[in-house]
C-alpha cells in the first residue's frame, strides 16, 4: 500500500509516496535516488546503513520509511558542506581509512555522532562506538586512526 | 631500492573523494526505466531430487513479467572449464550451481527466479510457485562423504586417482592426487624428532560487506550488457556467452565498483539468474542477493580435515613432511585442495615430502576462493605442528623456521625451484623485532609464531595509454579495482612519464573498451598491470620519440625523454615537450595510443610471519589478543599506506578464521545464516596491526613488485594456535578457537596447565 510521506534529507524537503513495507533505507535508495546509504545485511548486523536522524545515528534497515513523516535525515552525501568535506572525510581518505569503501558511509556516520557527542574520545571509546559498523578491507586500524585524527584537528 | 619520485609515496586514494560523499556507484546502485527486481526461489532441502516444477500461478500474478527456471537454460551440450582465475568449474557443473536441474544439492540451492515490478510483488511471486521434492539424505561433513557407504550426490562422478585413471565405483571424492618427491618413509627413519597431528576446520565466508548484485539488460539488437560487481568483467562475459550460448560479441559487461570480493564474486550465479530474466521478459532486470543468501547460496571457503606428520634430525633439520588433506568442495569438484598441498609446506626446505589430497563434494554451496584458497587451512595444521616439533627438538619456533628456510632454487612442493625469495630477510627483521624480542609476562598470556606463503596467479593483463591534447594521459585497464589498484597504477604511469599523479588519469574499462584481462584476484593486478602499463607507456614514448625526431630532424635512436621533454643526446636545446607533441597528434600527426600487455609473468612469491600475543581468560574461553605484528615481504611498495591496508585486512579476515567464523550446519540445514551469528571482527576485539614491510624485489617486471593481497591471511589461525599453546599448554586442533571450544578444551585437559 502506498502513501505520502514529507521528510527532510540533508537539508532538502521532500515529498514522496512509499510503500507503507519500505525501510528508510530503502525509501532513501529507490524513492530519493540517494545511494550513497548501503544495505550489507538487512537486519541491523553490520552498520552500512547507518544515517542520522534528528542527529542521532541510526540503522536505516530498521527505520520504517512511514517512521521518517517529519524527520530530519542526514546521510554521507550531506556530510561536505559546499564543496568542503567534513573533517572525517579528509581524514579518511589522508590515513587510508577505506579500500573498497562500500562500509565508508555508515563509519562516517557513526563517527560523526560519536564525535558530535564526544569531540575527543579514547582509542576504546572510538571502537566501541563502531564496533556496530563491520568493514571486512582494513582491519579497523586505518580507520580508528582517521577518526583520532579527525578528533584532533577539530 | 631505486630512487623513484612517484613509485613508493603515499598518494591519496585517486578514487576516494567518490568513496566518502557516496556518489561511488556499487552494484545495486543503478536505476535504469522500465528495470524489474528479481527474486530467487531457494530450495529448503540440502539434498532433494527435484520432481516438478509448477510456476503458471507465479507466472499469473500482476507485475509479474518472467519465470525461470532450469528449464529456460540453453542445453548444456559439451563441458568446457571457466577461466575463473585460481579456481575453476565447468560449465556444465556452474548451470546446474547457478540453478537446480535434477537435483537441489544444498539447502538454498536456486530453484526458480521471478522478475517483477517491485520487489514485494516478486516475494509474492515466490510464494506461489509450486515444488514437489523427492528428499534425499544429505552427506554433510567432509569425512563422512569419504566413506564408501555415504549417499551420493553425482551417480556419475567417479574419483581421478594419482595415475590418473577414473575409480570404478561413483563416489563423493572427486580426485586423489600426490604431490611430493623423494621416500618419506626414508626421511622418517632418518629423524630424531617426530611430531604429527589431525586437524579440522569449519566452512568460513568471504564476508564482503556488499551483497552480489547485477543488472542485465538485452537490447532490440539483443545484445546483452550486464553492470554487476564482478572481480573480472571479462571472466563474467565468458561465462555468460558460455552458458546463454552467446557470440561473445553479443555480451558487453560494465563492472561496477565493488565492495569487497576476496575471490567470492567471480561466478555468474547472479548474473546467469539475471539475464535469463531480462531476455524473457524483455525488460532490465536487477538482482540483488540478500546477506542470507549470500551465506547460504554463493561460494564459501572450504571446510577441511589435515594430518600432518614432520621428522627432524637433534639440530633442527627437516628430513620429512608428510600430510594427508581432505577439502570439502561442497556440491560440486574443485576445492583448493591443489593449492593447499603446494603453499602448505612453502616456507620449508624438506629433502622428502609427500601430500595426499582428496576432494570431496557435500550437500553444502559449491565453495569459491577466499583469499589465498586452501592455504589458510593447510597453515594451520602444519604451523603447529612445527611448533611442537621445535618445541620436541628444544629449539624456539623462530630459529627452528630460520634453520629451514629455503632459498632461490630449492624445490617447491612441486618439484619445481623457486626463484628469488625474500623468506630469510623476512626472518631478519623478525628476530631483532621488538614484538618478537620483548618478554611477555602475565598470566594466562602467550607469543605465538606462525610462517606463512602464497605463490599468486599472473595471467594475463591489459590496457592502453593514451596521450591527450595537452599532454596529460589517461589509462584504461582491463581488471577491475579491487581496493586501490588505480591509485598504485596512476603511480606507476606518473613514474613512467615523468608526470604528477594529477596528471595521469587510470580508468577501469568495460568489456568494449580494453583488451582480455583475467580477474582481479591472485595478488597479481599491480604486479602485471603495472608490468602491461610499463610496456603501454614504452609504446606511447616509442611513438612519441618518432614524431619527436621528424620534428627535431634527427635520428629516433639519439632522441632521450626527460622531465617532459624530448631532446637530441648531447643538444639539450634542441627539444620538443611533451605538450606541444601531444598537441601535434589531434592537429594531424595521429594520436598517440600505447598497448600493454603482461601475460605468463613468473611467479613472484609472497612470505609473510605474523606475531601474536594473547590473554585467554580461563572462564570464558577468550581470546583476546594484545599485540599482533606482521611482517611480509613485497618486494617493492608502490604505495604503503595501501600495502599496509592490505597486511591488516587480510590479518583481520584471519583473525576471524581463527576465533569467531564458522558455518554451523546441522543435518545440512545452516543454522546462523546472519552476521549477528556468523561472527566476523569489530573493531571493538581487535588492537592496532602493526605492519612491518620487507622489500625483495621479484626477479620479473619492471619494479620487482609482488603480490600482497593473498598471503597476510594464512598465519593468522596458526600464530593464535601457537600463541595459546604457549599461554595455557593446550594444542588446539579445530578451527574456530571459539571461546566454547577452548573453555571445554581447558576442562579437558585440566587447569593445572593455565600458568
Amino acid at each position: 500500500m502506498k502513501r505520502p510521506l514529507r521528510l527532510t534529507v540533508n537539508g532538502q524537503v521532500h515529498e514522496v509516496m512509499v510503500d507503507t513495507r519500505q525501510t528508510l533505507l530503502d525509501v532513501l535508495r529507490d524513492v530519493l535516488y540517494l545511494t550513497g546509504t548501503k544495505e550489507g545485511c538487512g537486519n541491523g548486523n553490520c552498520g552500512a546503513c547507518t544515517v542520522l536522524m534528528n542527529g542521532r545515528n541510526v540503522l536505516s534497515c530498521l527505520v520504517l520509511g512511514c517512521e521518517a513523516e517529519q524527520q530530519d535525515i542526514t546521510t554521507v552525501e550531506g556530510l561536505a558542506r559546499d564543496g568542503t568535506l567534513h573533517p572525517l572525510q579528509e581524514a579518511f581518505i589522508e590515513h587510508g581509512a577505506l579500500q573498497c569503501g562500500i562500509c565508508t558511509p555508515g563509519f562516517l556516520m557513526s563517527a560523526k555522532a560519536l564525535l558530535d557527542r564526544h569531540p575527543h574520545p579514547t582509542e576504546y571509546e572510538i571502537r566501541l562506538n563502531i564496533a556496530g559498523n563491520l568493514c571486512r578491507c582494513t582491519g579497523y586500524d586505518k580507520i580508528v586512526r582517521a577518526i583520532q585524527a579527525a578528533a584532533e584537528s577539530s | 631500492m631505486p630512487e623513484y619520485n612517484v613509485i613508493g609515496t603515499r598518494l591519496k586514494k585517486v578514487d576516494g573523494l567518490e568513496r566518502v560523499t557516496g556518489q561511488a556507484r556499487y552494484g545495486a546502485d543503478i536505476h535504469l526505466p522500465g528495470m524489474l527486481i528479481a527474486k530467487v526461489l531457494r530450495g529448503p532441502h540440502p539434498h532433494a531430487r527435484i520432481i516438478r516444477i509448477d510456476t503458471s500461478a507465479a507466472e499469473q500474478l500482476p507485475g509479474v513479467r518472467a519465470v525461470v527456471t532450469a528449464r529456460d537454460f540453453p542445453p548444456l551440450g559439451e563441458l568446457e572449464p571457466a577461466n575463473l582465475g585460481e579456481m575453476t568449474i565447468d560449465m556444465g557443473a556452474m548451470a546446474k550451481l547457478i540453478m537446480a536441474h535434477d537435483k537441489a544439492l544444498f539447502q538454498g540451492h536456486a530453484i526458480a527466479a521471478v522478475a517483477a515490478v517491485d520487489p514485494f510483488v516478486a516475494d509474492d511471486a515466490l510464494s506461489l510457485i509450486q515444488v514437489e521434492y523427492d528428499v534425499l539424505a544429505p552427506v554433510e561433513h567432509v569425512l563422512d562423504a569419504m566413506q564408501p557407504d555415504a549417499p551420493l550426490l553425482h551417480e556419475d562422478l567417479r574419483t581421478r586417482l594419482p595415475d590418473g585413471k577414473l575409480s570404478e565405483r561413483a563416489s563423493n571424492v572427486a580426485a586423489h592426487f600426490v604431490l611430493g618427491y623423494g621416500d618419506v618413509e626414508r626421511g622418517f627413519a632418518e629423524a630424531e624428532a617426530i611430531a604429527e597431528s589431525s586437524y579440522t576446520t569449519r566452512m568460513v565466508h568471504q564476508g564482503y560487506i556488499e551483497p552480489q548484485s547485477c543488472t542485465a539488460h538485452f537490447d532490440a539488437n539483443g545484445r546483452l550488457t550486464v553492470w554487476t560487481t564482478t572481480q573480472g568483467s571479462f571472466t563474467v562475459k565468458g561465462q555468460l556467452a558460455s552458458l546463454l550460448r552467446l557470440p561473445h560479441s553479443r555480451v558487453r559487461v560494465v563492472p561496477m565498483e565493488i565492495g569487497g570480493g576476496f575471490g567470492g564474486k567471480i561466478y555468474i550465479l547472479t548474473e546467469g539468474i539475471a539475464a535469463l530474466l531480462a531476455k524473457k521478459s524483455g525488460q532490465p532486470v536487477k538482482l540483488t542477493l540478500t546477506r542470507e543468501e549470500v551465506l547460504k547460496a554463493t561460494g564459501p571457503g572450504a571446510p577441511c580435515a589435515i594430518w600432518v606428520k614432520a621428522g627432524a634430525r637433534k639440530d633442527g633439520t627437516l628430513t620429512a613432511i608428510q600430510a594427508r588433506m581432505s577439502y570439502d568442495a561442497g556440491c560440486f569438484p574443485g576445492s583448493p585442495v591443489g593449492n593447499a598441498g603446494l603453499t602448505a609446506v612453502a616456507p620449508y626446505k624438506q629433502p622428502h615430502l609427500r601430500i595426499d589430497g582428496f576432494d570431496v563434494v557435500t550437500n553444502k554451496p559449491r565453495v569459491q576462493a577466499y583469499r589465498a584458497p586452501g592455504a589458510t587451512q593447510a597453515a594451520f595444521a602444519v604451523e603447529t605442528v612445527m611448533d611442537m616439533l621445535a618445541e620436541k627438538l628444544g629449539m624456539d619456533p623462530l630459529s627452528f623456521r630460520i634453520q629451514n628456510t629455503p632459498q632461490e632454487g630449492d624445490p617447491m612442493a612441486n618439484g619445481r625451484p623457486f626463484n628469488r625469495i625474500g623468506l630469510q630477510a623476512v626472518y631478519d627483521r623478525v628476530k631483532h623485532h621488538p614484538a618478537w624480542t620483548t618478554p611477555l609476562s602475565g598470566k594466562n598470556r602467550g607469543r605465538g609464531i606462525a610462517t606463512g606463503y602464497w605463490r599468486g596467479g599472473t595471467f594475463t593483463s591489459s590496457c592502453h595509454v593514451a596521450v591527450n591534447a595537452d599532454g596529460t594521459l589517461e589509462a584504461v585497464v582491463g581488471s577491475v579495482d579491487l581496493t586501490g589498484t588505480r591509485t598504485s597504477l596512476t603511480q606507476v604511469v606518473a613514474e613512467e612519464f615523468g608526470l604528477a599523479p594529477e596528471d595521469v588519469q587510470v580508468t577501469v574499462g568495460d568489456t568494449d573498451s580494453v583488451g582480455y584481462t583475467d580477474v582481479t584476484g591472485g595478488s597479481r593486478i599491480t604486479y602485471t598491470m603495472s608490468a602491461a602499463l610499463h610496456h603501454a607507456c614504452q609504446d606511447a614514448l616509442h611513438q612519441l620519440k618518432q614524431r619527436a625526431a621528424e620534428h627535431l630532424e634527427a635520428n629516433i635512436d639519439d632522441i632521450e625523454y626527460a622531465q617532459q621533454r624530448f631532446f637530441v643526446r648531447g643538444s639539450p636545446d634542441k627539444s620538443a615537450s611533451l605538450q606541444q607533441l601531444a598537441k601535434a597528434s589531434v592537429m594531424g600527426s595521429g594520436p598517440i595510443l600505447g598497448k600493454g600487455t603482461a601475460t605468463r609473468m613468473g611467479l613472484a612469491h609472497e612470505f609473510a610471519v605474523h606475531i601474536a600475543d594473547v590473554e585467554i581468560d580461563p572462564d570464558t574461553g577468550k581470546v583476546k589478543i594484545l599485540r599482533y605484528t606482521t611482517f611480509q615481504d613485497v618486494g617493492c611498495a608502490v604505495n604503503p599506506t595501501q600495502v599496509e591496508g592490505q597486511m591488516q585486512g587480510g590479518t583481520v579476515q584471519g583473525i576471524g578464521w581463527a576465533l569467531t567464523e564458522e558455518y554451523a550446519y546441522e543435518n545440512g540445514l545452516l543454522r546462523n545464516p546472519t552476521l549477528l551469528d556468523y561472527r566476523m571482527p569489530t573493531a571493538l576485539d581487535l588492537p592496532m596491526i602493526a605492519t612491518e614491510i620487507i622489500e625483495v624485489p621479484a626477479p620479473d617486471g619492471p619494479y620487482g613488485i609482488r603480490g600482497v593481497g593473498e598471503v597476510p591471511i594464512v598465519p593468522p589461525p596458526a600464530a593464535i594456535a601457537n600463541s595459546i599453546y604457549r599461554a595455557i599448554g593446550i594444542r588446539m586442533r579445530e578451527l574456530p578457537m571459539s571461546p566454547e571450544r577452548v573453555r571445554l578444551a581447558i576442562e579437558q585437559h585440566g587447569n593445572s596447565d593455565a600458568r
